[in-house]
């Protein structure tokens, strides 16, 4: 989800509520917004850009399937077939003593999957370079942007200036 | 995280932050060049270190034997120190996780450090058995792999096999959960800085924008990893306990061990936090970010796992007695009253008896006592795993082979340079990243500033949450009141008075419609008279507080889809641009023109 070469109109805001206000005034008038950047999660901003809820849970969910699976049959397989030995008087399928190590390997699984689907879905990771708008938005403002080629280009920055943003600029990424 | 803050907490940011100033606090530590105290901590804790390494060296050359351990006393030093390290590394996830679930907002003060340390201490811990099994440089064995040795696999239903994949587990969860909070922190980082740092945060932060979506995802896995984390946490230690209570020693195969464990786990790394938390806070004066409430709130953890604590260690001794087996009750007499006596009275007076000054207000938001007693709480909780483990091998089932065990010093120097390499890392850690979490920080700066809450605040109107997006409107209505006030200087009290004057005028000017006969709250409109609504939809806007037309007037387009679509796929396609304005008619009783408007309609929806 990279924004190279895209020519946007943004807005900076100084404050979440005016952002969340904006936003709300732009789907009123049906301009549709490229992207939203700010310094920290906002809550209600999701449902209002239409987003849907994030699927990483499932994923989460098959990881950790995978994880419960790998360690039981592995465990089985070892202890059954490929190297049978008999440790303190327990039957070769002791069931009860794979269970820490099932578990441990769901959480393995599960953690390690869902962490990697996430910086791979999010494009995110170690020398990624990402169009770069402005600095401050890492730090206290708040960043509503509209690509060009999507909205008229005057409407947008109207909107921008009437709800109230600090700053309004365009820009080629 | 979202939740109702009740307007009796107490703020957990003080000195009236904004954004800027939270940046700016946090991120100068990492900027600045060290001041004479670090450097002098980092010099010692680095020369520690290396004679931690010279006696771990000594070790590997001259062989095992050069601890003084004997034919009785197979685990000493190594092992108390191993359980001691990995029983510190729980209060960091604990914090992460466990209070993350529980909707607890003063985790975000404290959750990097204690993270931080959780990684630091399982390195230290992981050490331990490293050495301990003699020939460190064939450790990795006990990992199965496809091998030439048969395969031959490692033994599956040993606790002690359990307990290496518990370790690895955790640390790598808790690596996992930590760097994916640091990376937008790191993003703040690398924007400010310059040159050659901008290079390395660069890819330290792996090109984090901040983009909506990805904060979506960041929540959506922050609350997954902590929701696994969370048994995670317990398993660690709950495993480390089966290393002892499956086997057939007496005082070690006791069934309370697993819970008492986990709590003496928790209550020892919330000492270590303490302690570092105090001292972290004074020198990178982060006194508004970690305070008084903060260490109080740790305190109350650390009074009650101390008191779990405490009573399993009565239980113990009650079930010895109870139990009328001889060997467990001589177990516990000789604990108490054998040559290692003093270790476990220093437990008791340490683990037991101190914690209950916290039951005090007072002295829990002292921090002076705090700190003091943050120190004896490690010291207790090291002696608790010594007399667990080396007075309870030292008298075993023959006496002909019953011993006394003194470390040697190479024993003792390993340990010191544990907390060397503990300290070493720690002392980076907090030259190169944010201790405290930025953005997490941020999020709970307008329900827990004290500029929003507490007897300081100056925005009175805003106690609940802003970020609950079913009163995202009427915060944004109050907000009005106060979006550009410069009112800092001004005497809190006449800033109230002012700020509420100003808010009653600004609520006139906004756009609320207000009918004259504005009706009760507790009336309920028969809203299916909309059209477009019907019994269902009509439930589901009775949900979200909107019963009568006014409210119906009062909430917007956006919102309104906002609510459809989080009821659920039957609701999402409904479309509720014209409700509102049916709701006005509705409202002002003209029935007629409201016919007349919805045979226009078309199911509630402008004909095309």
């Amino acid at each position: 989800m990279s924004y190279k070469n895209r020519s946007i109109v943004y807005g900076l805001y100084n404050d979440e509520t005016e952002l969340l206000s904006a936003v709300k005034e732009a789907n009123k008038k049906h301009l549709k917004i490229m992207d939203v950047f700010t310094p920290f999660p906002i809550h209600g901003l999701d449902p209002l850009l239409g987003l849907e809820e994030s699927r990483l849970h499932i994923g989460g969910f098959i990881f950790g399937s995978l994880g419960t699976l790998t360690a039981f049959l592995g465990m089985t397989w070892i202890f059954t077939k490929d190297w049978p030995q008999i440790y303190g008087g327990k039957p070769h399928w002791a069931v009860p003593a794979f269970i820490p190590i099932t578990f441990e390997l769901t959480v393995l699984f599960a953690a390690i999957g869902m962490v990697v689907t996430y910086y791979i879905i999010n494009g995110l990771g170690p020398g990624v370079e990402n169009p770069y708008i402005d600095p401050r938005i890492t730090d206290d403002k708040f960043c509503l942007a509209f690509d060009i080629h999507e909205v008229n280009q005057a409407e947008a920055e109207a909107l921008l200036n009437e709800t109230g943003a600090a700053e309004v600029n365009a820009k080629t990424l | 995280m979202s939740s109702v803050v009740s307007r009796i907490r107490e703020p957990l940011i003080t000195g009236h932050k904004s954004y800027h100033d939270i940046t700016e606090d946090l991120v100068s530590p990492t900027e600045k060049t060290p001041g004479p105290a670090w450097v002098i901590a980092f010099i010692t804790s680095v020369s520690v270190f290396a004679f931690g390494l010279f006696c771990i060296t000594w070790t590997i050359w001259h062989g095992i034997g050069t601890w003084n351990l004997n034919r009785t006393i197979g685990w000493g030093w190594d092992i108390t120190n191993f359980v001691w390290w990995i029983g510190i590394g729980h209060a960091g996830t604990l914090i992460s996780a466990i209070l993350l679930l529980f909707r607890q907002k003063w985790r975000t003060g404290v959750n990097r450090a204690a993270e931080a340390m959780t990684i630091f201490a399982v390195l230290c811990a992981a050490l331990f058995p490293g050495i301990h099994v003699g020939r460190a440089w064939v450790v990795f064995y006990f990992f199965p792999y496809p091998n030439t040795r048969g395969p031959l696999w490692p033994n599956f239903d040993s606790p002690l096999l359990w307990d290496l994949f518990a370790i690895s587990t955790y640390f790598t969860v808790s690596l996992l959960f930590w760097y994916t909070g640091l990376v937008p922190d790191f993003a703040t980082v690398r924007d400010r800085a310059k040159g050659f740092r901008k290079k390395i945060y660069n890819t330290l932060s792996f090109g984090w924008t901040g983009s909506a979506k990805h904060w979506q995802r960041f929540e959506s896995l922050s609350l997954i990893l902590a929701g696994i984390a969370t048994p995670l946490v317990l398993s660690v230690h709950t495993i480390v306990s089966f290393d002892f209570a499956t086997s057939v020693i007496p005082g070690w195969h006791t069934t309370i061990f697993p819970p008492y464990f986990v709590a003496g786990a928790i209550f020892s790394g919330f000492a270590m936090v303490l302690t570092l938390m105090i001292i972290t806070r004074k020198v990178l004066n982060l006194q508004d970010y970690i305070t008084i409430e903060h260490i109080e709130s740790m305190n109350k953890v650390i009074l009650v796992t101390g008191t779990i604590v405490g009573v399993a260690y009565l239980t113990e001794l009650f079930i010895a007695w109870y139990s009328q087996y001889p060997y467990e009750q001589f177990a516990f007499f000789n604990r108490a009253l054998g040559p290692y006596w003093w270790s476990y009275f220093g437990m008791m007076f340490c683990n037991v008896i101190t914690p209950q000054f916290f039951w005090s207000k007072k002295l829990r938001r002292n921090i002076g006592l705090t700190f003091f007693l943050s120190i004896i709480i490690n010291i207790g909780m090291w002696f608790e795993r010594f007399v667990i483990i080396a007075t309870t091998l030292a008298r075993d089932y023959l006496p002909s082979s019953w011993s006394f065990y003194v470390p040697s010093w190479v024993e003792i120097g390993i340990f010191i340079g544990t907390m060397g390499m503990f300290f070493t890392m720690y002392l980076i850690f907090v030259r190169v990243a944010p201790v405290v979490a930025i953005a997490e920080v941020k999020t709970i700066l307008k329900s827990s500033g004290d500029q929003y809450c507490g007897p300081n605040a100056i925005h009175t109107d805003h106690g609940h949450s802003h970020d609950d997006p079913i009163h995202s409107d009427d915060i944004q209505a109050d907000h009005h009141g106060h979006a550009e006030d410069p009112v800092e200087d001004v005497p809190a009290a006449v800033t109230k008075v002012a700020d509420s004057g100003e808010k009653a005028k600004k609520t006139k000017v906004s756009n609320t419609y207000v009918p004259s006969s504005r009706k009760e709250d507790s009336v309920k409109d028969d809203l299916k008279k909309i059209e477009g609504i019907g019994p269902k939809i009509e439930e589901v806007l009775n949900n979200s507080a909107i019963s009568t037309f006014i409210d119906l007037v009062n909430t917007d387009v956006g919102r309104l889809k906002a609510i459809l679509e989080n009821a659920g796929n039957n609701f999402k396609q409904h479309d509720p641009t014209t409700w509102s304005s049916q709701a006005k008619l509705a409202a002002e009783g003209k029935w007629d023109e409201l016919k007349k408007l919805q045979d226009e309609l078309d199911g509630g929806k402008t004909k095309k």
